[in-house]
Order: C-alpha cells, then sequence, then structure tokens
C-alpha cells in the first residue's frame, strides 16, 4: 500500500513518540507575525529558554501595519509597540527579520515568494492561514502562542497524525471560474466543520491545471472548511515556480532537491480515510452572504430559506439572517455593496490584482462605493507597478495602499463602519471580522469584488470580461 | 507526595449556557484586543461585541447574566472556536474565570489552544449537550463536575458521558499540558532528526548518499 505525502512528510520529521500518544514533530520551516509572538518570546524569557534554531525562524509584520503610509513610529501607539517588540525579539535571538526590509508582506505571500515554502517540509506559524503553504506539497498548518513558544525552544511540536481527505475536482472548471470560487464551493458543500480532524488532499484534472498561485489561494481556505491542513501534491507546476526563488537551491543542487520534492508527493496506490468528489464544470463565481464562509451560494443563486435548511443547519443559518438582514430567497445578484476590498492572504498576490484589474480597466468604481487594493506583499507592489496596474485602479477610484493584511480582519486603520456591506476578497465572513461589529462581508474572487465595486451591487464578472462573458466571447 | 497543581483531574464549578454553533474566534475575542503584546487585560475583553453596544452598555448575553455569575464550565455547541489560531481567544475566556469546556465539537486549534492552557475541551453528544444546557438554564446554581478520569460530566444527579482526544486527556491527568519541558527532553533527538532531513542542509546530505 502507497502513502500520502502527509504519511512521508509525518515519518520524515516524526522525532519520537511521546507518553501522551502523540508524535514529535520536527519543524523544518517556522513563520512568526508581529501578533502571535511577543507572549511566546517573553515566555521564553521567563523560562530562561533560547531559540533552538534561529536559522529555521523568520519573521514579518502583516497584521497591524498601517497601509496608507508606513512611516515610523506608526500613528497607533498599540502597533508601534508590537512592531517595537518583534524587531527587537528577532534581533535578541538572531532570527532573519523582514519587516524593515523591500520583503515586507503578508507572510503567507513572502513564504512562498521567497521560496521559503518548500515541498515536502513542516511548517507552522501562529496563524491558521498557514494551509496556505500546503499549495507547494507542504504540511503547514496553525499553531496557537504556546506552540509558538515549544517550537521556538525546541523546534518541534506535540501533534497527533490527522486523517487525510482526498478532494479530487474533475474535469475543469469554466471560463471566468477561479480557484476561490472553488474552495468557497467546497466548503458550501462538506460544511465549515466537515474537516476537523483531516488534512486535505486536492487534486485531479481541474487542480493539476492551476497556476500556482491559485493553488495557495485554495489552499488557504482549508481552515475555513475546518481542515488544519491542505495540500496539493508537487508537480512540474510546483518545480517550475520554486526555480530562481532566493532560499531555493540553484544549479546541481536544484536538481537534487527537485527529485526529493517529487519524491514526497502521494504514491498512486496511497489510501486515504474518505474522497469527496467534485465536477470542476458544475461550479460557478461563488458569493458567501452569511456569517461563516460555507455559507455562501452560486452567483446565479438565491438565498437559502431556513425552513429548507438541514436541521443542524437552521440556527446558524437564523443567526446569520439576523446578523445580516437579508432576505430569505433573495437573488445575490444586485445586492448593493458599500465598500470592495481587494487583498489578503488569499487573494492579494500578483495574479489576484491582474485578474481585478482586466475588469476595472477603463471602468468607474460606482459613487456609492469605497474601494481599496491591497498588495499582499512589496514585492506584488513592485511587479503591480512594474504593469502598470496602480494607474488603472486609481484611474477607476480604488485607491491604492501599501502591503498588509489590513481589511482582512482590521487590525489596522482599515475598517468597515456600521452595517457597510464589504465585497471582499478576503477569507472570513464572521461577525465583527472587518473592524464594524454590524458589518457585513461577502466573500468572492478579486474580480468579483471589482465588478461589485463598478456595479455597486454584486454581479457575475464574467459579463465584465470580454473573454468570458456571453456576447463578447472571443 | 502531593500531585503537581498541573494536574487536571476532575474540575468542579456551575454551568454558563452559551448556545449557538460555529462560534469563531473573532466573536470570543475581536482583532482589535490583539494589539496588546501580553494577555494579562485579555479578560475582559471576551464576547466584546456582543457584550456591550456601541456605547459600551452591556446587552443581554449568558456572560452578562446574574445568574451564571462566578460559573466556570461554558456549555456550548457545535464547532465552537472556529476560525483564527488565537490562542487569545481561551486565554480570554480562563481570565475571565472559565476553567473548562464542555460541547459537541470544537475547531482543532482552539481546542489544542486549550490543551496547552490546562483547560479541557470535552466531547458530548448533541442530545447530551442540549440537555446540560437546559438543565443549567433551569437551576444555574447547579454543580457540574467534569471528570477526566472517568470521561463523565455529571450536572447534579444526572451523568452523561463525553469523549476528547486521549493525548489530551493523557496530558491534562498527568499534568504535562505544558509541553515545553517534555519536548526538550528529546533534544539529542530533536538534533539527530534534524540531519536526516534533507532541505535543512542545503540537500546536501542527499547528494552525498545517493
Amino acid at each position: 500500500m502507497g502513502r500520502t505525502l502527509l504519511d512521508k512528510v509525518w515519518d520524515l520529521h516524526k522525532v519520537d513518540s511521546l507518553p501522551t500518544g502523540q508524535d514529535q514533530l520536527f519543524i523544518g520551516l517556522h513563520l512568526v507575525h508581529e501578533v502571535t509572538s511577543p507572549q511566546a518570546f517573553q515566555a521564553l524569557a521567563d523560562r530562561g529558554l533560547t531559540v533552538l534554531f534561529p536559522n529555521r525562524t523568520f519573521a514579518t509584520v502583516d497584521h497591524i501595519v498601517p497601509t496608507d503610509g508606513q512611516r515610523r513610529p506608526f500613528a497607533d501607539e498599540l502597533a508601534e509597540q508590537m512592531m517595537s517588540a518583534i524587531e527587537k525579539n528577532a534581533r535578541a535571538h538572531g532570527i532573519l527579520f523582514f519587516g524593515n526590509t523591500d520583503d515586507q508582506g503578508i507572510v503567507h505571500i513572502i513564504g512562498p515568494e521567497l521560496g521559503l515554502t518548500q515541498p515536502g517540509m513542516t511548517i507552522a506559524c501562529g496563524d491558521s492561514h498557514t494551509s496556505t503553504h500546503g499549495a507547494l506539497g507542504s504540511i503547514a498548518f496553525g499553531v496557537g502562542t504556546s506552540q509558538i513558544r515549544d517550537i521556538l525552544a525546541t523546534q518541534t511540536l506535540s501533534l497527533s497524525r490527522p486523517k487525510v481527505r482526498r478532494i479530487e475536482v474533475t474535469g475543469a472548471l469554466a471560463p471566468g471560474v477561479t480557484a476561490k470560487d472553488l474552495i468557497i464551493r467546497i466548503i458550501a458543500d462538506l460544511g465549515v466543520n466537515g474537516g476537523i480532524g483531516y488534512a486535505y488532499e486536492y487534486g485531479g484534472p481541474a487542480v493539476s491545471a492551476l497556476p500556482m498561485e491559485a493553488r495557495l489561494t485554495m489552499c488557504n481556505m482549508s481552515i475555513e472548511g475546518g481542515a488544519r491542513a491542505g495540500y496539493i501534491n508537487p508537480d512540474s507546476v510546483t518545480i517550475e515556480y520554486l526555480k530562481g526563488r532566493r532560499f531555493v537551491p540553484s544549479g546541481a543542487d536544484f536538481d537534487t532537491a527537485a527529485r526529493f520534492w517529487k519524491s514526497m508527493a502521494s504514491d498512486a496506490d496511497a489510501s486515504y480515510a474518505d474522497t469527496h468528489t467534485l465536477r470542476g464544470d458544475t461550479i460557478e463565481p461563488m458569493v458567501s452572504w452569511g456569517i461563516n464562509p460555507g455559507q455562501a451560494v452560486g452567483v446565479s443563486g438565491r438565498l437559502p430559506r431556513v425552513s429548507d435548511a438541514r436541521p443542524a443547519d437552521k440556527d446558524a443559518l437564523a443567526k446569520a439572517y439576523d446578523h445580516t438582514g437579508f432576505e430569505q430567497g433573495q437573488a445575490i445578484q444586485g445586492l448593493p455593496v458599500d465598500v470592495a476590498f481587494i487583498g489578503s492572504c488569499t487573494n492579494g498576490r500578483i495574479s489576484d490584482l491582474r485578474e481585478a484589474a482586466r475588469v476595472v480597466k477603463g471602468r468607474k468604481v460606482s459613487p456609492r462605493v469605497k474601494a481599496l487594493v491591497v498588495p499582499g506583499s512589496r514585492a506584488v507592489l513592485r511587479q503591480a507597478t512594474n504593469e502598470g496596474l496602480p494607474e488603472i485602479f486609481r484611474a477607476a477610484g480604488f485607491e491604492w495602499r501599501d502591503a498588509g493584511c489590513s481589511m482582512c480582519l482590521a487590525m489596522n486603520p482599515d475598517k468597515l463602519s456600521g452595517r457597510q456591506v464589504c465585497a471582499s476578497s478576503s477569507n472570513r465572513n464572521f461577525i465583527g471580522r472587518q473592524g464594524s461589529p454590524h458589518g457585513r462581508t461577502l466573500l468572492m474572487s478579486p474580480a468579483m469584488a471589482a465588478a461589485a465595486a463598478i456595479a455597486g451591487e454584486v454581479v457575475d464578472a464574467r459579463q465584465m470580461l470580454p473573454a468570458v462573458g456571453g456576447n463578447g466571447r472571443s | 507526595m502531593a500531585e503537581p497543581t498541573s494536574v487536571r483531574k476532575l474540575i468542579k464549578g456551575r454551568g454558563i449556557v452559551l448556545p449557538g454553533d460555529d462560534i469563531d474566534t473573532d466573536r470570543i475575542i475581536p482583532a482589535r484586543y490583539l494589539r496588546l503584546i501580553t494577555f494579562e487585560e485579555l479578560g475582559k475583553y471576551a464576547f466584546f461585541d456582543e457584550r456591550f453596544d456601541d456605547a459600551g452598555k452591556p446587552k443581554p448575553h449568558p456572560l452578562n447574566d446574574p445568574r451564571f455569575t462566578g460559573g466556570s464550565i461554558l456549555l456550548v455547541n457545535r464547532n465552537f472556536g472556529c476560525g483564527s489560531s488565537r490562542e487569545h481567544a481561551p486565554q480570554s475566556l480562563m481570565r475571565m474565570g472559565i476553567n473548562a469546556f464542555v460541547g459537541e465539537s470544537f475547531a482543532e486549534i482552539f481546542s489544542g489552544n486549550c490543551t496547552a492552557l490546562g483547560l479541557p475541551a470535552v466531547r458530548v453528544s448533541h442530545d447530551d449537550a442540549l440537555r446540560l444546557q437546559k438543565l443549567v438554564e433551569s437551576d444555574p446554581t447547579l454543580e457540574l463536575s467534569v471528570d477526566l478520569e472517568a470521561l463523565t460530566v455529571m450536572a447534579g444527579r444526572q451523568k452523561v458521558t463525553f469523549t476528547m482526544p486521549d493525548p489530551d486527556r493523557r496530558s491534562l491527568v498527568s499534568g504535562t499540558w505544558d509541553s515545553t519541558a517534555m519536548l526538550l527532553a528529546n533534544k539529542d533527538q530533536i538534533v539527530a532528526a534534524s540531519k536526516r532531513i534533507p532541505y535543512l542542509h542545503g540537500f546536501a546530505e542527499s547528494k552525498t548518499a545517493s
């Protein structure tokens, strides 16, 4: 019987079996950001411990940084304190810190971008969207601050091996349907708690056809389906993506590395706890309407009726309507929006901005909408600038910002106010997530968010893409 | 010999009924309170936006309900703690006096974070969750006890069985839930493991091995 990638990675990194019944697992790459790490460094200091493998931890800032000018000191005193803390901690422990460099950006954007993220690794970070890195064929998951302390002190964690669910997407995605739509559909189908205890392995023709940045979007939201990790087996797309990146070996070492990476992919006869199959051509652009990412419908669809829901879902649905004030059975298209946010670790990469720019080019943001684009990293910002994207967005009436997490979770000054509705390319529509306790978030792809910004309401972005739309098909 | 103070075998206290599925970590602790570099103050901010209106006035909420004052065992439903990895969520609840969670299911990272703080998060069936919530609703003074050796929750004279991941249970019962020392005891094995992982030395070893 063959092994899955998860099995191979687990076996390679297992240090010991622990008395509790868990495995002690070596963490090959540890990423830290400013919000969840200061308490862990403090715990280390309190116990007189040091960082065991400082060259396997890398640090950045993303959550609290302002995106309308990053000059120090930050206007927000607490943000400045948090920034100073990570600078001090990185310096004290000899950890490479990207926060003050041209490489600054969202931790899940810069890891792959710099080539820190590689196939076959175990990767942990005090952030649930660490699952993103699984797109390159690593086992990557979010941890709490006590576990950050453990990694800093020992470069290991005490963990139970998850089950693996194969998610097979057959056929091909229709034109204008993105990885974001695919993953939201999977979460809607399997539920926001369906993945508890599992790692999701995504595969099948529709997944193999995705470029790396789309794969990152897909794996990013695994946690929204309850799966702490999600991954895609390394293939030629992965290896091409890694070539020439800063932390990737070069020359003959690259070939050695590539052989290792390919050897970590799941065997053809690997066994899975279970399999979920989905037809790629049945997926349309998705929009979330409720208070968790699974409460989503296709763009041609209508909001569900509580009376039609499965008994187990009725309460959550009722709570969602209670918060959003939307009408049961109403069409999702035509729902007015006040804000459009394009960015985040889910959709803040160059391909996301290009996709949004194709919709925006030559059009104007609706006068009722405040729209902003926040690149995921300074490298994305530079690339976008080289391609003339800021001019396209600004001419349409978008604000063009500096790199950070921004309005995905509103820890910096970018927030919704009152009951605003936001068309957002981010990952969570939880109550209060975007900074207003009464705000409402509609999750969608960057193209869909761009289209909503232009129309002032939810529309099918495919109508605005000449190469895709029904009338203008080329 | 006295047991270490970290041992968690039997947790007793009154209950607080906090109903609802998929209660996420943004609701438990709004992100703006994550801008503090210590956990110390967080007890004040648990469920802040659900407990207080925009003017700071208390709203009806189980954690504001005088009937539940002094309760220490939170009775929840399905997928509690979903969303972010922020340990601030269980930290804030612990610091407001919660010592254990009884629910239908918990998000994985949240559950692990609870264990890492010495807080049991135990799973009961849907029917039992509703039954316990109803019992405590009708008599908030009822004494509950969560027994990690017998795998039962006693609510007065009513007994309910629970499950939880065995490693979590064992680390709580043995008092080893703060895992740093246990992991660090294997330092030699850690260093040995690092030597056989090819990417940790630029793939040099796999080159010589092949």
